[in-house]
C-alpha cells in the first residue's frame, strides 16, 4: 500500500531539536465499542460490570460445533458511524480471521475485517486552535476505513496468587476500528482529532465514547523526519485511554525518536506502551511475534452484503451532525462560530440550547446558555444532564426578560434562586416582588432622594456629564436593581440638565 | 510451495504447541506432503473466478438485536480445568 502525504508542510507545525527542524507524523488507530445490547455474533448481553462470565454465550466460549451469527444492529451501527464520517460504505465486506493465542482469546482468533472492510475512506474535519491571533484552524483528517471485530475478554492478574482469572464477558462484544490516514501532524491535533471523533460518535449513538470505562481507547502510531522527507519508521503506542495522554504520549515518543536520530541512530518499528505515571512510552517486554496474524477469511461466516436501499434508510434518519449543527446556528441564528462551537460540543448542550432558543432570540439564548448556564455547571463540576435549570425555566426567564417584567440584572438573580430552589420563574418573580420598577413616579421620588443627598456630586456632574452615570447606579441601587435602568437614566439626565 | 523445519517450529510456538526437533522434522516432512497434495489445485485457472463463500446461494444470516443468552458461568466453565468464583482459571500471564 503507497501511504499519500496529504498535507502541506507548515514550518509552523515544526519541532525544534539540536540539529534542525522536525516534523511529527501522527496516525489513530480507535477502538470503539458499539452500543448494541448483545454481542457483534451472540445473544449475550453487553452490559457493563456484570459477574464474572454472566455476560456469556456458549458461542462466546468458543464451544464446539457453535457457529457466529452477525447482530444486524451492530451493522447499522457501523453504517451510521461511516455515514457520519462522510466515507464511503461498501455493499459487501468480509470477516476473517485474525490469528493470535492469549488465554482471554478462547477461539484462538479474533473475528475481524481485513481485506474488504464494511466503511472505506472518508474525512473528519478538526479545529485547531486559537493561535496567536485568537483564530481557529480547521484542517480535514483523511479516515482511512473502518471495520467491525470482536473484543478480546479480560485476564485479572491480582486476584489468585498463582493464576491469572479469565472473564469473557467483554469477549465477542462488537468494536469498530476506525483507522486514520498518516495526516496528523502534533500532538495538538491528535487531541482534536480524538476529541471530534467521540463527539461524532455521540451524535450518531453508536459508541458511548467513554474512555475510562474502555469503551475507546487508541493506538497512536507517531514517526518524525525532516522537512520534505519521506515518512519516516514509526512506533505504535497501544491502547491509550484517555485524549490526554495520547497528547503527552505523542510529545514524549516523538522527543525519544528525534533524539535517537539527532545522535545518527536509527528507529526500530515496534510496539510501545504509554506510562501515565511517568509521562513516558517504553517498549513492551516481549518481542512477540504479534504481527504474524495468519488472516483468512472466516469459513463459518458468509460476506456481509446489504443494498443502497438499506443504507439510504440509515442515512434518511441519520441525527443532524455537529458540523452541520454549527453552521445552521451561525447562519439562521447568527451566532459567533465561537458560541456554535461551544453549544455543539455535546449533543445535549446542543439540544438544551435548541429548547431554550425556540420562539426566542438566538444571540440571546446563547449567552445565557454559555455564560450562564454552562458557568455555573462548570463550577459545580456537573454535567448539563445534571443541570438544575431546566430549558422551560431558563426560556421562561428570558420570556420575563423580554416583556420587560425584569431587569437584565435581577434576571441573573432570578437565575440563581432557580438554579438553588427550583420552581416557576414567574411565579417567583411574582412572591418575591422582583418586578422591575416602570413606574415613572417611583423612580423620580427616587432620583430626587440621591440628587438631594448629594449637592456636591449635582454641582460635579454640571460641569462633567459622563458623571450622570454615578447617579444611574445609586438609584439602581436604592430600587434594589428593580428600577428600569432606561427609565432612570432618562430622569437623571432630564433632573441634572445634562446631554 | 515447502516448509522447512523453521517455518514448522515458528507456526507450533505461534499456536503455542510444544514440538521436539524430532518431531518438527517429522510434520515437516507430513506437511511437505500435504501442501504438495492441495497443490495439484494450482494447475487449475482460475484467472476472474471469484472465491466461492458457500456451497448453496444463500446470503448470511442475521439476528436481531437482543439478549438471549447468558447468566450460565457455572456451565460456562464446566469444562475448565480449573475455575473459581465464575472465573477460568490460568497459568499466570501477566506480562
Amino acid at each position: 500500500m503507497t501511504i499519500i502525504d496529504a498535507r502541506q508542510f507548515d514550518q509552523k507545525r515544526t519541532v525544534p531539536g539540536v540539529t534542525g527542524d522536525w516534523e511529527i507524523i501522527v496516525g489513530m488507530e480507535v477502538h470503539a465499542q458499539v452500543l448494541s445490547r448483545a454481542k457483534l455474533f451472540s445473544g449475550a448481553s453487553t452490559e457493563f460490570g456484570k459477574a464474572p462470565n454472566a455476560n456469556v454465550a456458549l458461542v462466546d466460549a468458543a464451544m464446539p460445533g457453535m457457529l457466529p451469527v452477525i447482530n444486524e444492529e451492530c451493522v447499522r451501527q457501523a453504517v451510521r458511524t461511516g455515514l457520519g464520517l462522510r466515507a464511503k460504505i461498501n455493499n459487501r465486506s468480509v470477516f476473517d480471521r485474525k490469528n493470535y493465542f492469549y488465554p482471554d482469546l478462547p477461539q484462538g482468533y479474533q473475528i475481524s475485517q481485513f481485506k474488504d472492510p464494511i466503511v472505506g475512506e472518508g474525512t473528519v474535519v478538526i479545529s485547531v486552535g486559537p493561535d496567536r491571533k485568537g483564530e481557529f484552524e480547521e484542517i480535514e483528517i483523511g479516515i482511512e476505513r473502518l471495520h467491525l471485530e470482536q473484543d478480546a475478554g479480560k485476564s485479572i492478574h491480582d486476584r489468585h496468587p498463582s493464576m491469572s482469572c479469565v472473564d469473557l464477558n467483554r469477549t465477542g462484544v462488537a468494536l469498530m476500528e476506525i483507522v486514520s490516514k498518516p495526516d496528523i501532524r502534533s500532538a495538538d491535533e491528535a487531541k482534536a482529532y480524538l476529541t471530534k471523533l467521540r463527539m461524532i460518535l455521540r451524535y450518531l449513538g453508536t459508541c458511548n465514547g467513554n474512555m475510562d470505562e474502555g469503551s475507546m481507547r487508541a493506538d497512536v502510531n507517531v514517526s518524525v523526519r525532516r522537512p520534505g522527507e519521506g515518512f519516516g519508521t514509526r512506533c505504535e503506542i497501544k491502547n491509550v485511554n484517555s485524549i490526554r495522554f495520547v497528547g503527552q504520549a505523542i510529545e514524549h515518543e516523538a522527543r525519544r525518536q528525534i533524539a535517537i536520530l539527532e545522535e545518527g541512530g536509527t528507529i526500530d518499528q515496534e510496539t510501545r506502551l504509554f506510562d501515565p505515571g511517568k509521562g513516558e512510552t517504553r517498549a513492551m517486554r516481549s518481542k512477540e511475534e504479534a504481527h504474524d496474524y495468519r488472516y483468512f477469511p472466516d469459513p463459518d461466516l458468509l460476506p456481509l452484503e446489504f443494498d443502497d436501499a438499506f443504507v439510504e434508510g440509515l442515512a434518511a434518519e441519520l441525527t443532524e451532525l455537529p458540523d452541520t449543527k454549527r453552521a445552521r446556528f451561525v447562519t439562521e441564528l447568527g451566532l459567533s462560530v465561537y458560541d456554535a462551537s461551544i453549544l455543539v460540543s455535546e449533543k445535549a448542550i446542543a439540544d438544551f440550547f435548541e429548547q431554550v432558543a425556540e420562539g426566542r432570540d438566538g444571540k440571546l439564548a446563547a449567552n445565557w446558555v454559555i455564560n450562564d448556564l454552562l458557568g455555573a455547571l462548570n463550577k459545580d463540576g456537573r454535567g448539563i444532564d445534571e443541570t438544575p435549570v431546566s430549558a422551560r425555566q431558563l426560556g421562561t426567564i428570558l420570556d420575563l426578560i423580554g416583556k420587560g417584567t425584569i431587569s437584565g440584572k435581577i434576571a441573573k438573580d432570578l437565575f440563581a434562586i432557580v438554579w438553588e430552589e427550583g420552581g416557576d420563574p414567574a411565579e417567583i418573580v411574582e412572591s418575591r416582588g422582583m418586578k422591575q420598577v416602570t413606574d415613572t413616579g417611583a423612580i423620580e421620588t427616587a432620583v430626587d432622594e440621591v440628587i438631594a443627598a448629594n449637592p456636591d456630586k449635582v454641582e460635579q456632574a454640571k460641569a462633567k456629564p459622563s458623571l450622570a452615570g454615578w447617579f444611574v447606579g445609586q438609584v439602581m441601587k436604592a430600587t434594589g436593581g428593580k428600577a428600569n435602568p432606561k427609565a432612570v437614566n432618562a430622569i437623571v439626565k432630564e433632573k441634572l440638565g445634562v446631554e | 510451495m515447502a516448509v522447512d523445519t523453521e517455518t514448522v517450529k515458528r507456526v507450533a510456538r505461534l499456536s503455542r504447541i510444544a514440538v521436539t526437533d524430532e518431531e518438527a522434522a517429522r510434520m515437516e516432512g507430513e506437511l511437505n506432503a500435504i501442501l504438495g497434495f492441495v497443490a495439484q489445485l494450482d494447475e487449475v485457472d482460475v484467472e476472474g473466478v471469484e472465491p466461492m463463500t458457500s456451497a448453496a446461494p444463500t446470503t448470511m444470516k442475521k439476528r436481531q438485536d437482543v439478549v438471549t443468552e447468558g447468566d450460565q458461568a457455572e456451565a460456562i466453565t464446566a469444562n475448565a480445568p480449573l475455575s473459581d468464583d465464575g472465573f477460568f482459571l490460568v497459568p499466570k500471564v501477566v506480562e
